[in-house]
């Protein structure tokens, strides 16, 4: 259930295509189902009748597009970001990926998003969505009508939602949110407490699913680089088949590392993973961790930040200190 | 199969050149002993070390890697030591998340003047990878030969 209606934010993307503000509009768009909603341009009101669409399936982050959509052409796209992305467009921001002066920001309140891998695993045969604030009542092709509880197929990222504040806007449609009080790090708190020996089992069990896809790495608004480490095939990481090795690890060992103290924990890695892997308790044992030896530090809060990792002070923690400070916490 | 009795650990150690490498050099002048299993790469300061040589070199059967700079405030380039100790904070708090010994990783910071401190660290992670044994859980077999 999302307190703002799709036609509101297609009466304001029509407002601001005919006003000649912007060119053109990033926005969601209709997928092949009804809750794979994808990011797409419209550059018509047209356009945004037919295809737009906003909702609970509207997950996608859409700050990466940007980065090209701003280098096309002249003229500036409106971007519609919820709370969570804004902390990913702040953070390019940051790194100079994005001109901040093509764009313009249409901030949307989020209630949560449902994932719908979950969804997919509550109910088969999707053929229609209905949610309201309790529940999820499914339309399938097979099964009639099945009724789940909202909580349940909510996404992970949202069920510890780390802030209902816009750090980035322009304008708003509705209303304004506060940064929200989180239980985000518990999980990974959680597997600190196990033995290596039960650590090693899970993250086997988890990380040899992977089938190096990437999709991780497409999705993810932090990695923006232009040529890639894991596309070059003398890195020892380069897409491969999967091996049920160390090289998992090696890959998703980098893949996080490359993204610490930039990664703002929007949790799109795990929304795309097509295996299920938890890939935000990685990133997230980072953030922790850097919270706890340097310092709270989100990611994106504010443009301009320095970020952990390129910063220092002269009486840090030494790294056997840090690995064997979660000894004295469990 | 691997005679476990007779183990004998593979170790890769990151040396900077500007402070540790001297004081490997230093400690073999001074006819100080440390295990031979110990290969020594040399590097132009510890924070050149990326983060993935280090899995790579587990990925190609090292058994232990220990990473050597400049004491804090000494390095050649100012601040790299700094950078370089964040940065292996992380990752070796990361390999412990995922249920790698702790041991078989470290990081040292040993001056040019401390050849006797170089055969010691070598001489005591030697000892505590030994005693871990071969390292099982961070290879890739396909890269065995």
């Amino acid at each position: 259930m999302q307190e703002v209606m799709r036609d509101k934010l297609v009466a304001k993307a029509k407002e601001l295509l005919t006003g000649g503000v912007v060119t053109r509009v990033l926005g969601w768009k209709r997928g092949e189902f009804c809750y794979d909603l994808t990011p797409g341009i419209f550059k018509s009101a047209d356009e945004l009748d037919k295809e737009f669409d906003f909702g609970d399936f509207a997950a996608p982050n859409l700050s990466k597009y940007l980065i090209d959509e701003t280098r096309k052409e002249d003229g500036k796209v409106a971007v519609f970001m919820k709370p969570c992305d804004t902390y990913s467009f702040n953070q390019l921001l940051t790194e100079h990926r994005i001109d901040r002066e093509k764009v313009y920001v249409i901030g949307v309140p989020c209630e949560g998003m449902i994932d719908n891998k979950k969804l997919s695993a509550a109910a088969d045969g999707i053929k229609n969505v209905a949610v309201d604030y309790e529940n999820v009542v499914v339309e399938t092709l097979w099964d009639g009508n099945v009724t789940v509880p909202r909580e349940s197929v909510l996404a992970e990222r949202c069920l510890n939602c780390k802030s209902k504040k816009h750090v980035a806007l322009d304008e708003l449609v509705g209303y304004e949110d506060e940064i929200t009080e989180c239980n985000r790090f518990d999980e990974v708190a959680r597997l600190e407490a196990m033995t290596p020996e039960e650590r090693f089992e899970f993250w086997q069990g988890e990380l040899s699913r992977c089938i190096r896809c990437n999709a991780c790495r497409d999705v993810c608004p932090a990695c923006t680089c232009e040529k890639c480490v894991f596309d070059n095939p003398s890195s020892g990481v380069e897409s491969k088949a999967p091996s049920d090795s160390f090289e998992e690890k090696m890959f998703h060992i980098i893949r996080a590392f490359h993204v610490t103290g930039r990664c703002t924990d929007c949790g799109e890695c795990s929304r795309v993973c097509p295996q299920n892997i938890p890939l935000h308790l990685l990133n997230r044992k980072f953030i922790k961790d850097i919270n706890e030896l340097w310092g709270e530090y989100q990611a994106g809060a504010e443009v301009g930040s320095r970020a952990p990792l390129v910063n220092y002070t002269f009486d840090d923690m030494e790294p056997s200190e840090a690995v064997e400070r979660g000894d004295k916490n469990a | 199969m691997q005679d476990v009795t007779n183990f004998k650990p593979l170790i890769v150690a990151f040396c900077c050149n500007w402070c540790s490498y001297a004081g490997a050099d230093l400690a073999g002048s001074n006819r100080l002993a440390y295990p031979a299993d110990v290969k020594i790469i040399r590097v132009p300061c510890s924070c050149r070390v990326n983060p993935m040589f280090i899995l790579r070199a587990f990925q190609r059967g090292a058994d232990g890697v220990i990473i050597c700079g400049c004491h804090p405030g000494d390095c050649h380039y100012t601040s790299g030591n700094y950078y370089a100790r964040r940065r292996m904070s992380l990752l070796f708090s990361m390999l412990d998340y995922l249920g790698i010994e702790r041991d078989r990783t470290r990081v040292e910071w040993v001056s040019a003047a401390e050849g006797a401190k170089f055969a010691a660290t070598m001489n005591d992670f030697v000892e505590k990878v030994t005693a871990l044994g071969p390292n099982k859980r961070l290879e890739d077999l396909r890269c065995k030969k």
